[in-house]
């Protein structure tokens, strides 16, 4: 079967190179990606390398440096028991950056396949499929996730199985339009007349096609998702203290706005930066993979 | 427009169906007993069973589900275990302070988003384009509960001219009612006016290329004729869609905005029937936000047809 199947490739996906050239001439030349990436990437860093980063124990108090402004010993300063805030930011990137990529792979893991079986089979089981999303679709996100955070009780695994399921709609929604329209493709047409199973056929021809938009839409739920975090860690309902993350920092930090205002400055600056490249580099993928735009 | 309105209302049934099994279901499939919570550290075996009747807890699921849609559809969505107050009445008392805040929210979104948008697709590739994009980009990107929190340091705490907390009624002081809600509807109203800029902008870039603006053009209509009469009311339709679906949005940002301005509405009424463990609200919250976001999507497509007279076969 696959030697038959193979030309076929060739003949409908003809120059992978070429385009994967395109694609990187067009990211390159976009200069709001770029930075996109380059913040996107110092986050990942600092998250990666805080075990080794010249950063003291970000749980560590001291009652003798109690909301003590910025200073060379604490260039963040220090929060109400005098743990240091850039030490606590640096360990906080993990929590946010992990919840991001967790929950949106747990809505991609399930929302793709739901939405490829939808779109495949159609009929019955595209209709449950579909009926299922709306109603999950109506609940607005973040009251969806507050909700199951609620049920499932305050931890930061259970923010991320929260959010993850309060995304995974949007995935179904996009996996089952993306499967219809690789579905009327010819090569897919080709490929049912010489027989492929329909295991192959997804495996081979139309999950690789719909890979581009769940990829810009991931990076653009993982902003979603950070915010998201935040807001629950912010409510209580996420990392739970005294392990450090941005929102349970926010959450505090507003207690002492007029004493330590810089207790909710760089957290919040710190939310708004790794979003905002999140945003850049979703945006500059979608256009450099609409073929629409040269 | 009633047989539509009717035969939307009829697709929307299975929808409504399915959100309340998943709210009812939300508490069910989950560990933990709540007559245990319910009955107290001493947990009298007499209490639990007597409770365990109360609320029809040894009737099968099914038998359960249908008793407890039976009195949603009557409007009774139980009893909160924290005020003991019917779950229907909390939420008919905190909706119009929330509804405030969104409709507040929404009029400086879209004073914001609309005309920035319009400018912006007008001044297509030039700095403005730019700036308003930047701007944009940035809204949505900032979380708006920090947002929050800083508008309170700079307005309320360093320049004192507006109060940081609080919520007075609208029909009890309409001017300071309105005063106090400015700041957190800012806050809110910013994130929506970033999506309705790009929605904005978006729509008049591609009503901005048609034939009857270039026709009143060459008619030698002003330009600010031209963009408002022409493109504007023409790009008007998605906007009016998207601003129909932002509902959503601003309930969810009312959530975190109520909770940083302490103002007691819909939002803190969720935070705090979460932390109480009041699940009957919270089912409650979530069964009437979603049929009331089925309702606006129904809004918003009757407004499409209203607004587009073309569009016949939805």
């Amino acid at each position: 079967m696959s030697t038959i199947a193979d030309p076929q490739t060739q003949i409908t996906d003809p120059a992978p190179a070429r385009r994967g050239s395109r694609f990187w001439t067009k990211f390159r030349a976009n200069r709001a990606a770029l930075l996109g990436g380059v913040l996107v990437t110092f986050f990942v860093a600092v998250a990666l390398l805080a075990p080794v980063l010249p950063l003291v124990d970000p749980t560590a108090t001291d009652w003798l440096a109690v909301r003590k402004p910025p200073s060379p010993a604490h260039p963040f300063g220090t929060d109400e028991i005098g743990r240091d805030v850039l030490s606590r930011m640096g360990w906080g990137a993990q929590a946010s950056l992990l919840a991001g990529v967790v929950s949106v792979a747990i809505a991609v893991l399930l929302g793709v396949p739901l939405g490829m079986l939808a779109g495949y089979l159609r009929g019955w089981t595209d209709a449950i499929i579909s009926r299922m999303t709306e109603a999950l679709l109506a609940a607005p996100f973040l009251i969806l996730a507050i909700a199951l955070a609620a049920f499932l009780g305050p931890s930061l695994s259970n923010a991320m199985i929260a959010i993850g399921l309060s995304a995974m709609p949007i995935f179904i929604r996009l996996a089952r339009a993306q499967t219809l329209s690789v579905m009327t493709e010819d090569y897919v047409e080709s490929a049912r007349a010489i027989g492929l199973r329909d295991g192959a056929l997804i495996w081979r021809y139309i999950l690789p096609n719909i890979i581009p938009p769940i990829l810009v839409q991931s990076t653009l739920t993982i902003a979603t998702a950070i915010i998201a975090e935040a807001s629950l860690s912010f409510l209580g309902l996420g990392q739970q203290p005294p392990a450090p993350s941005w929102g349970s920092m926010l959450n505090i930090a507003k207690n002492f706005l007029e004493q330590a205002p810089w207790m909710a400055l760089y957290p919040g600056i710190a939310i708004f930066l790794v979003v905002l490249g999140f945003n850049l580099l979703g945006d500059g993928l979608r256009d450099a993979l609409d073929p629409r735009d040269h | 427009m009633l047989a539509f309105l009717g035969r939307r209302c009829l697709i929307a049934i299975p929808t409504i169906i399915l959100i309340s099994i998943f709210v009812f279901g939300m508490q069910k499939l989950l560990p933990g007993d709540p007559v245990l919570a319910m009955a107290g550290e001493e947990r009298d075996p007499e209490v639990i069973a007597y409770l365990r009747e109360k609320y029809r807890l040894n009737d099968p699921i099914v038998v359960q589900y249908l008793h407890w849609i039976g009195n949603a559809l009557r409007g009774d969505l139980g009893i909160s275990l924290r005020t003991n107050q019917p779950v229907t009445e909390l939420i008919g008392e905190k909706l119009p302070v929330t509804l405030q805040l969104a409709v507040m929210a929404l009029i400086i979104a879209m004073v914001i988003g609309i005309p920035a948008g319009v400018l912006s697709a007008y001044r297509k590739g030039t700095w403005v384009d730019w700036v308003a994009n930047t701007i944009a980009l940035s809204g949505l990107s900032v979380p708006n509960f920090w947002l929050g929190i800083m508008m309170i340091l700079l307005v309320s705490v360093k320049l004192g001219w507006l109060p940081a907390s609080g919520y007075q009624p609208l029909s009890e002081d309409p001017l300071q009612s309105i005063k106090t809600m400015l700041m957190p509807a800012f806050v809110l109203g910013t994130a929506i006016a970033a999506t309705l800029m790009r929605h904005t902008r978006s729509a008049m870039l591609g009503v901005l290329k048609s034939d009857y603006v270039r026709t009143a053009r060459a008619k030698g209509l002003a330009e600010g004729v031209v963009l408002v009469k022409h493109a504007l009311r023409n790009a008007l339709v998605p906007i009016v869609t998207v601003t129909t679906l932002l509902f959503g949005e601003l309930l969810a940002g009312a959530v975190l905005t109520e909770q940083i301005f302490t103002i007691p509405g819909f939002g803190k009424l969720v935070v705090d029937a979460v932390f109480n463990r009041d699940y009957a609200v919270v089912q409650g919250i979530v069964l009437c936000t979603g049929i009331a976001f089925i309702a606006m999507n129904i809004l918003a497509d009757a407004a499409y047809r209203v607004l587009n007279p073309r569009m016949t076969d939805l």
